[in-house]
């Protein structure tokens, strides 16, 4: 009797110590969450979102910067990265594909200061471009392609190999058996370690300290220094502005406010837009609510 | 006789694992061929390497020859993507493509392969359902995905997406054994129709199976051929102490 009691009282134990620890590890998310909304919502005005820093106006120029810079290092990111994820999954199985596993796995550990300085040696100062979006955007791309890699192969590994066979052996040659049978199996996947890595670098500051600098006008030119919501965030943050520490602090509150929205508001699109669906033939398609509902 | 499918002094490895050996083995044209035998004998092995299909695996070899109407399949100047589409397989489980509809299942070989022709991809829809089958059952919901139907028919779904790609040998990996009886007879109905038009091997664990629709058989035990000849011979009048204790179900 006495043993059973204790057994029920070490099982109590047991649970609530893992049920203290998620309260702990939820509670810094938690409030960061809502000290950002608290704090950034009220700076969120049109005028702010839709002026250039620019005297102190707003972060228009920033958050355009930023989108750019996602823009730009996902054009030369996820390519790169899907397409290694791609070979190490599907022809990989072979010393140099062991060799591409270690270097990736290696390259998604390296501190991302160091990513940034090697854009700046490579792109500002070699290449001669100077400070600019081009730079900043290299750098994040090389972030990129370990996590966009990884996550496309665990998702390739996850397709049935039954899928693979039944599509080899109806002669369909190997690399439109990858890219019409694996691909479109492990679609979700492949999009959810797309959004991972544009979630991951679309708030990395390091790297853009030597690649970027800032811009207080509106550019898109990809030669040009540019902007950026991070970049905002450090230097207010930091006491670089023309503006007062109070109004700086609650400036750079909304720009963190405006990053998060973004991240979050790309998630949702991707997804809606990558939803699976059935068939190709005209007017069998789904629509997108039936599509949805298909999901489960 | 010359056969359809000939081997020569086949044999085929999983890394040092010797599966299949010194198979000579002459599968008739326009006939059922039953490959019997215990599990692990190398039965699946056998007809993986009528289209290649063994060096899918990593690890996996092949030696010898197989010949194709008289052409080594394993000949330098030869494709495996070009044998797999004369020499077409199904699967032990049914495995329809989850993300494509029934009709876009049946037509996965010709589209992936890059026919656009709608017209004709209609047309080989219903003849491939028509010949598995499963066009009166499932003619009003081809846009449905592969996976929706019932384990049977997606059985014969994947028969018809073989089917579909026109292949000249069709090689069946013990496709009733994850069925009901009822399915199963409907699958072994179709075969028995097929065998017009297509030379077909099928593996299978159920010797009931093999005496009701194959033509020949062949018994494998441990990776050599124990004995090939007519089916009723071999179930009535074995020549080898074997295959005759295997087929009274004393061992295996």
């Amino acid at each position: 009797m006495t043993s059973y009691r204790m057994r029920k009282l070490k099982n109590k134990i047991a649970s609530m110590i893992a049920f203290a620890c998620v309260i702990i590890a939820i509670i810094p998310l938690a409030s960061i969450l809502i000290e950002v909304v608290s704090n950034g919502a009220p700076a969120l005005t049109w005028r702010f979102i839709s002026s250039t820093t620019l005297n102190g106006a707003g972060i228009g120029n920033a958050i355009l910067g930023t989108l750019l810079l996602i823009l730009y290092a996902s054009a030369i990111g996820l390519p790169l990265g899907i397409l290694t994820g791609i070979y190490i999954s599907e022809y990989g199985n072979n010393r140099i594909g062991n060799a591409v596993r270690f270097f990736n796995d290696v390259m998604a550990n390296f501190p991302s200061i160091v990513i940034g300085l090697l854009a700046y040696s490579l792109v500002v100062v070699s290449l001669g471009i100077g400070f600019s979006l081009i730079a900043g955007a290299f750098a994040l791309a090389i972030i990129m392609i370990p996590i966009a890699a990884s996550t496309t192969e665990e998702a390739l590994k996850m397709v049935p190999n039954s899928l693979r066979e039944a599509s080899l052996a109806l002669g369909v040659p190997r690399w439109k058996t990858v890219v019409k049978v694996m691909l479109s199996n492990g679609r979700a996947g492949v999009v959810t370690g797309a959004l991972l890595s544009v979630a991951r670098v679309a708030g990395e500051t390091a790297p853009l300290i030597p690649t970027t600098l800032f811009n207080n006008f509106w550019s898109t030119s990809p030669t040009q220094e540019t902007a950026s919501l991070p970049q905002l965030i450090f230097r207010y943050s930091m006491g670089y502005s023309q503006l007062r520490v109070d109004e700086a602090t609650q400036q750079a509150w909304g720009a963190a406010l405006v990053l998060i929205i973004i991240v979050l508001s790309l998630n949702i699109i991707v997804r809606l837009l990558t939803v699976r669906r059935f068939g190709s033939k005209k007017g069998e398609r789904k629509t997108w609510k039936e599509r949805l509902s298909l999901r489960t | 006789m010359e056969g359809k499918i000939v081997t020569e002094d086949l044999n085929a490895y999983f890394g040092k694992v010797h599966a299949i050996k010194n198979i000579n083995l002459s599968v008739p044209e326009k006939a059922i061929t039953a490959i019997i035998g215990p599990s692990g004998c190398g039965k699946s092995t056998l007809i993986r390497c009528m289209n290649r299909m063994h060096e899918v695996v990593k690890g996996a070899r092949v030696t010898g020859k197989v010949l194709l109407d008289g052409k080594d399949i394993y000949g330098k100047d030869c494709d495996p993507v070009q044998v797999r589409q004369k020499v077409g397989m199904v699967f032990q489980k049914p495995n329809p493509f989850p993300t494509m509809n029934i009709y876009d299942n049946v037509v996965a070989g010709l589209r992936l392969t890059g026919e656009r022709d709608w017209k004709k991809l209609d047309e080989v829809v219903e003849r491939s359902l028509k010949l598995a089958a499963l066009w009166e059952e499932i003619k009003g919901s081809l846009s449905n995905s592969g996976v929706s139907i019932s384990g049977g028919q997606q059985q014969r779904l994947c028969i018809a997406r073989a089917l579909a790609v026109e292949p000249e040998v069709l090689l069946l990996d013990e496709p009733c054994s994850a069925l009901d009886p009822i399915a199963t007879a409907k699958i072994e109905d179709l075969l028995f129709d097929l065998k017009d038009k297509f030379t077909i091997v099928i593996v299978t664990h159920n010797m009931q199976q093999a005496a009701r629709i194959a033509d020949f058989t062949a018994f494998l035990y441990l990776g050599e051929m124990i004995e090939f000849g007519v089916t009723k011979d071999i179930f009535e009048n074995p020549e080898n102490e074997l295959t005759e204790k295997y087929i009274t179900g004393r061992f295996g």
